[in-house]
């Protein structure tokens, strides 16, 4: 899901539950909430670096946070959404992860 | 004096001596409110996984280094010790990477990509925790221009202004074709 990731790697750790979460069918989402503080032109620009969307994508998600209040920006395993949202944080972004239901 | 342009090498940032001046305070704050890099004698520090996986109470560190799950505190802790050291060190390191652009004189760098985004990361840092200090709103730039100078937070809202703008223009930048 967010293989094209630009932002630094980090450090990658055996997580002891990692297992079990691979073998759950339900997906896992990365949600980013809105804020006052993050401009909407750097939020947009962050969805296209770390996920690698066209512009037009990351907008239109960027528009959903700013007017829904939310929006799921990816899903995937417990661990893929674990790691999108510890890259959206290093850019500032509000995120969190959340079992899909 | 703020200039933000798109060059045949890279983005292109110069800045004046009293701008390069605040840019270093700023950045100096940030870096002594995230902390220094801890001890090498802690084997699980030195792993990135961190002891203590509370939420900062401090609501500005709260807010740069939020919880992941919203209604699963125990998920929030984990989380939190397997990746606030290794943010910790990311916000260190891009506070640095500007810090190492500013001369007495003010700033003039021609930065990659990847250099430019780690500004971006940098000036957004700084931006939540002062707008987070200052209990920004969505409406802080009407509230801001209403505001009597003589308020104590208006030289604040001045540098979040100069801050917004600094950052804007760096994204309209990199979004711009290469010449």
């Amino acid at each position: 899901m967010s293989a094209m990731s630009t932002a630094p790697a980090p450090v990658e750790l055996e997580r002891p539950d990692a297992e079990e979460d691979v073998s759950a069918d339900r997906p896992w989402l990365a949600i980013v909430w809105n804020d006052p503080i993050n401009l909407m032109s750097y939020v947009t620009y962050v969805f296209q670096a770390v996920f690698g969307y066209p512009k037009t994508k990351a907008e239109k998600l960027m528009l959903d946070v700013h007017h829904k209040g939310r929006a799921v920006v990816a899903n995937g395993t417990r661990e893929e959404m674990e790691r999108d949202v510890e890259i959206l944080h290093s850019y500032g972004l509000w995120a969190t992860v959340k079992r899909d239901d | 004096m703020t200039d933000v342009r798109r060059t045949r090498h890279g983005v292109r940032v110069r800045l004046a001596a009293d701008e390069a001046a605040l840019l270093r305070a700023l950045m100096e704050q940030l870096l002594a409110l995230i902390g220094g890099a801890p001890g090498g004698d802690d084997e699980l520090a030195a792993l990135g996984i961190a002891e203590n996986a509370e939420k900062p109470d401090d609501p500005v560190l709260a807010r740069l280094f939020p919880d992941a799950y919203r209604d699963d505190g125990e998920a929030a802790e984990e989380f939190r010790r397997y990746t606030e050291m290794g943010l910790r060190d990311g916000k260190r390191e891009a506070a640095g990477l500007v810090l190492g652009a500013l001369t007495g004189d003010g700033a003039d760098v021609v930065l990659d990509e990847e250099q430019a985004q780690g500004w971006l990361r940098a000036l957004n840092d700084v931006r939540l925790a002062l707008g987070t200090r200052l209990d920004v709103t969505e409406e802080w730039y009407e509230e801001a221009s209403a505001m009597d100078p003589r308020d104590p937070r208006a030289s604040l809202f001045a540098v979040y202004d100069w801050l917004t703008m600094l950052q804007e223009s760096l994204v309209q930048v990199l979004w711009e074709p290469l010449p």
